[in-house]
């Protein structure tokens, strides 16, 4: 270990902005190298991960469960299609200013459910966020005018800016958007944890009373981590916006907040990587599951096409929460640990206080 | 007059199969302090065990009982299968165990009988008496309110004054001490799954006839409705699952009739709300507590 | 190894993958033509709550290629049809269309189904000048030439089938009183919009809707009775029509009913009802179409045919009809793209008026119009046959044209049933 003395939980700065410029870099220049599907396909892997990052932080640092990240990656979404339509100009002032109004519809959103959420425990605000995705659908279509209905809000096409029409392609342009957005989020969501706030959201977690004896005022704590979770999410469905051209209710529905969770949950709990991970296992697993049942004879290609997936994500979330608590990313850590000599093997793994929780060095 | 005469009957007797679901729910949740977000998914798997036997045999009454049967079945497997792997410390692991097993389950029965929603029969007569030109209830709802009542009833006999009733519900409050006093705490966890999952069995069973029909996902809206009903009445109290089953159920079918049916999941999301910011324990649980 | 360290090896390892991944895919140039295939793909529900009763239709378009496919193909190729599974999910919808059009390289996009979810793809296939044939939505919205060049409707679009049926109800029942139960999105709002057309702003004695995820239109139903509505429309899917009239029968409550297409398909009710009860609910039950249903119809013989040869003899239902129909016309639209077919010469095809397809009323496509049935015919239930009524054909347009009977013919079998040019 390098650095100077610092509490358990943070890190400095100047190291979360270069591994993240680095990443960035990796990713913009892997652009270059993708056809276009697969940039296609690197763009949802960005904007899922706006909002598996959002629940990861969540749930590894306060403890609270969301089934309602999809609702708020809607409104996101439609905050982005609503102000993208009614500004009059276009390019790229036009996507900042549309991304702002996203993140702060689906932050004020959070806000109002981070209110509730401060006060309920784990099943209960599990239920109430569920109950939030089943009514999206009958939100927007009572207030239809605004929203469209199922039909959903429409933006125009935008296309590559003049400037680089020559060198990239639609699909890489919408790509490279996606990953710097994402890295911007990912990157504050890292450094809001790294820092005090990060602290009083482990404190908080951990022992709710000693936090608040302590002069922390957990309720707020609460409220911030799940206004600041929304946001993120809500950012993610701005950039689903902005590649699909479109938001509508049936894309956010209860099985893509399943999903999420399951992204979250097979990647690590808590650990931001473990959710990148798992944004990239929930693009790719359906994609060569259709590859694989496409030779199939058509019968059976209908039935498993989209249920084996699903089928295949449940047994993996049931595995993972049976056999490696920790995730992919726990499992790569003790893996290393185990096979890297200039660690000492610790003679027996000191017993999680909590599994759910993240150890120091997952995240 | 008329129209509300009947909007209250017809709540009423979907507010009976919510507050069934509803204490399926309360029974895990007494048991093993876990809510069970595969409830709604185990019971439809039961109500297909019920739709295959009762295409064989010809038999309603055979298709009930092998459903409950399954669904018996189902908790005790799920119990010891899957959820013993939840943690002792961490609500979440128990509900993400669930979430999983819902994925499992819904898409094995769309592999195994496809997406179509097949018809089920009732035996009884499911039209309305029509009283002074109001159709009112069938006699297929009043079957229904009282299966409804004789179940609970049940239920409230076995945990008030059997020694297994006691046992689950000194097991539920303090497990450890439960187990120095030579309560045998793993079983009495296993039956209050087994019981759960019979009582979720039954009340998909009584709803999916009333409903377009039987589908791997016939049950979804069932859980959220249910899951609304356990909380305003309490997740600790069964008789909050009733009264919270009717409340829920009469309001549905008033904002439905008075308001419009696109409404209905926007008006479940307030009242869950609602209870939740003002009684977060529930409607009921108070008293419990100070009974208990 | 170092926090650091252990961060940048991860990093370069990334890259690599990324740059191996990248090494394995080719473009190609010509898109779904070669010398002796045409690739074609689609987008539907097979799974997922919206999925029942849709997937019969991909199956059986299917299975009407494998017929023509045996039989020699098109100009010598055969037609190789992608089915993708997007789950009536507008995001699936994105996903599963860029890989049809730039993983499996489709010459073209056929009978994509559903308004929410083909929407989320159109102005994508029309950017990439893909052609988007026959969409399976009635939305007025594919008609659109100047904004969608290369979309081409399928269904009779509501307004349409909404106009005819109340001009039948009004002919047929002058005295009663009409209302509507419509599902509360687009399908329900413009069928409705065409039932005031015709019957006036005050011609409907009470509007109710039901949203597909509450399964229960009690209320709804109960409000209608207590309205005392004789006629009732119906803006529903087959599930709810079934409901609908199974409901109604429980409260003993007595009406016409007169569905949309989209939810007046006798067999796919029967499936909902039971086959004991379905004859006595659907007895007397007025729906439109405008496809060939009469059961003695000689396309209808011949998809009768391919279903059992072809489809492993699935249940025979308007889908079967409505899955092979568009098969043909997209056969019929290749054919006469020539023997060489490019996407240019495949629409041109369609905008020059030179495709008749199957349907009870010539086909609408043309420069400015790319609205394929302008008009539908009657078809009421007698004693478990759902037939057309003799006579009661009707032309009209999305707007405030007029309502007028059609007399021609319908569009007469050729031969085997594959299109030459």
């Amino acid at each position: 270990m390098t650095g100077r003395q610092r509490l358990p939980g943070q890190r400095p700065l100047l190291r979360t902005l270069l591994v993240a410029a680095g990443w960035t870099v990796v990713a913009l220049a892997g652009t270059f190298a993708l056809d276009p599907f697969r940039n296609y396909q690197l763009a949802l892997v960005a904007a899922y991960l706006c909002a598996t990052a959002g629940l990861t932080v969540l749930v590894g640092a306060t403890g609270q469960l969301s089934l309602g990240h999809a609702a708020l990656m809607a409104v996101g979404g439609y905050g982005f299609a609503l102000t993208t339509n009614a500004l009059p100009f276009g390019g790229i002032p036009a996507f900042v200013l549309a991304l702002l109004a996203g993140v702060l519809a689906s932050a004020v959103v959070g806000l109002l459910l981070g209110l509730a959420a401060a006060r309920l425990s784990g099943p209960y605000l599990a239920g109430l966020t569920l109950a939030v995705v089943v009514a999206l659908p009958a939100v927007a279509s009572t207030w239809s005018t605004v929203l469209h209905g199922d039909q959903g809000v429409q933006i125009p096409f935008e296309g590559v800016p003049d400037g680089l029409r020559r060198v990239v392609a639609l699909e890489q342009w919408q790509a490279m958007v996606a990953v710097l957005v994402t890295a911007a989020v990912v990157t504050s969501l890292t450094v809001l944890r790294g820092g005090r706030f990060g602290l009083r959201m482990l404190a908080v977690r951990d022992d709710e009373v000693a936090a608040r004896l302590s002069g922390i005022p957990a309720g707020r704590v609460k409220v911030l981590a799940f206004t600041a979770s929304s946001a993120a999410a809500g950012v993610g469905g701005a950039v689903l916006c902005f590649v699909a051209q479109a938001v509508s209710p049936g894309a956010y529905t209860v099985g893509f907040s399943l999903l999420l969770v399951v992204a979250v949950v097979i990647g690590g709990l808590g650990s931001i990587l473990g959710a990148a991970l798992g944004s990239v296992v929930i693009v790719l697993l359906p994609w060569l599951i259709g590859r694989l049942t496409s030779n199939l004879p058509a019968d059976a290609a209908q039935r498993l096409d989209g249920n084996l997936a699903v089928l295949v994500f449940g047994l993996l979330l049931i595995t993972v929460m049976a056999v490696a608590p920790h995730g992919l990313h726990g499992a790569l850590v003790a893996r290393r640990r185990r096979t890297t000599p200039d660690v000492p093997r610790p003679t027996a793994e000191p017993a999680p206080r909590k599994v759910l929780v993240p150890t120091e060095e997952q995240r | 007059m008329d129209r509300l005469v009947f909007l209250l009957g017809t709540g009423l007797a979907r507010g009976a199969v919510l507050a069934l679901f509803a204490l399926a729910l309360v029974l895990i949740w007494r048991g093993a302090r876990v809510v069970n977000f595969a409830q709604g998914a185990m019971a439809v798997v039961s109500t297909y065990v019920a739709f295959e036997v009762t295409s064989l045999t010809g038999s309603y009454w055979l298709g009930l009982l092998a459903a409950l049967l399954a669904g018996g079945l189902l908790g005790f497997a799920v119990e010891r299968g899957v959820m013993r792997f939840a943690s002792p410390v961490s609500p979440l692991s128990g509900v993400i165990l669930a979430i999983g097993l819902v994925m499992v389950l819904q898409s094995a029965l769309g592999i195994v009988f496809g997406p179509d929603y097949r018809p089920m029969r009732v035996p009884f007569d499911d039209t309305a008496i029509v009283v002074g030109g109001v159709p009112l209830l069938s006699p297929y709802d009043l079957f229904v309110l009282v299966v409804a009542v004789v179940v609970m009833a049940a239920l409230a006999v076995l945990f008030r004054w059997t020694s297994l009733g006691l046992q689950m519900r000194a097991a539920a409050f303090a497990p450890e001490v439960s187990r120095l006093l030579g309560v045998r705490v793993s079983r009495t966890v296993t039956v209050g799954w087994v019981l759960s999952s019979v009582v979720g069995s039954l009340a998909a069973l009584l709803l999916v006839p009333t409903s377009l029909g039987l589908n791997p996902h016939a049950t979804d809206s069932l859980f959220v409705l249910g899951f609304t009903v356990a909380v305003v009445g309490g997740l600790d109290s069964p008789v909050g699952a009733l009264v919270g089953g009717v409340v829920v159920g009469v309001a549905m079918s008033l904002v439905t009739g008075y308001l419009g049916a696109g409404l209905v999941p926007i008006a479940v999301l307030v009242l869950l709300v609602l209870v939740l910011l003002l009684r977060p324990a529930g409607l009921f649980a108070a008293a419990e507590a100070r009974r208990a | 190894m170092s926090q650091r360290s252990r961060s940048v090896a991860l990093i370069a390892t990334t890259a690599l993958v990324a740059a191996g991944l990248a090494a394995c895919s080719t473009p190609e140039p010509s898109p779904g033509i070669s010398e002796d295939t045409v690739t074609v793909g689609t987008h539907t529900p097979l799974t997922g709550p919206a999925a029942a009763g849709y997937s019969s239709i991909s199956a059986a378009t299917k299975a009407y290629f494998d017929y023509v496919n045996d039989n020699g193909g098109i100009n010598g190729r055969s037609i190789e049809y992608i089915v993708k599974d997007d789950g009536y999910n507008p995001a699936t919808t994105s996903t599963v269309v860029r890989e049809l059009v730039q993983e499996d390289e489709v010459f073209a996009v056929i009978n994509g189904l559903g308004t929410p979810t083909h929407s989320a793809v159109v102005d994508y296939l029309n950017e990439n000048d893909v052609p988007d044939l026959f969409v399976a939505s009635g939305s007025p919205k594919w008609d659109q030439p100047g904004t969608f060049p290369n979309t081409f409707a399928y269904n009779a679009n509501y307004i349409v089938e909404a106009k005819a049926l109340a001009t039948y109800a009004q002919e047929t029942w002058p005295d009663k009183t009409f209302c509507v139960l419509g599902q509360d999105d687009d399908f329900g709002t413009d069928f409705t919009t065409g039932l005031v057309q015709v019957l006036g702003a005050d011609g409907l004695a009470s509007t109710q809707t039901y949203s597909v995820s509450v399964q229960d239109v009690v209320a709804q139903i109960g409000a209608m009775q207590a309205a005392g509505c004789e006629v009732n429309f119906l803006a529903t899917v087959n599930g709810f029509t079934a409901l609908a009239l199974g409901t109604a029968a429980k409260m003993k409550y007595g009406a016409q009913w007169v569905s949309s297409s989209s939810g007046g398909d006798y067999p796919t009710l029967v499936g909902y009802l039971g086959e004991d009860v379905a004859p006595l609910l659907l007895q007397g039950f007025v729906s439109s179409n405008y496809l060939p249903f009469s059961p003695d119809d000689e396309w209808v013989t011949l998809f009768q045919e391919i279903n059992d040869q072809y489809n492993d003899g699935a249940p025979f239902s308007g889908n079967t009809v409505y899955g092979m129909s568009v098969g043909y016309l997209f056969a019929q639209a290749l054919a006469k793209a020539g023997d060489d077919p490019t996407r240019e010469s495949l629409l041109d095809a369609l905008e020059v008026g030179a495709l008749t397809g199957n349907g009870i009323v010539p086909l609408g496509f043309s420069k400015d119009s790319h609205a394929a049935f302008e008009g539908v015919g009657i078809t009421v239930v007698d004693e478990g046959v759902q037939d057309y009524v003799d006579g009661q054909i009707y032309t009209t347009d999305a707007g405030n044209g007029p309502v007028e009977p059609y007399t021609g013919e319908a569009v007469a079998l050729e031969g085997d049933g594959i299109p030459t040019a």
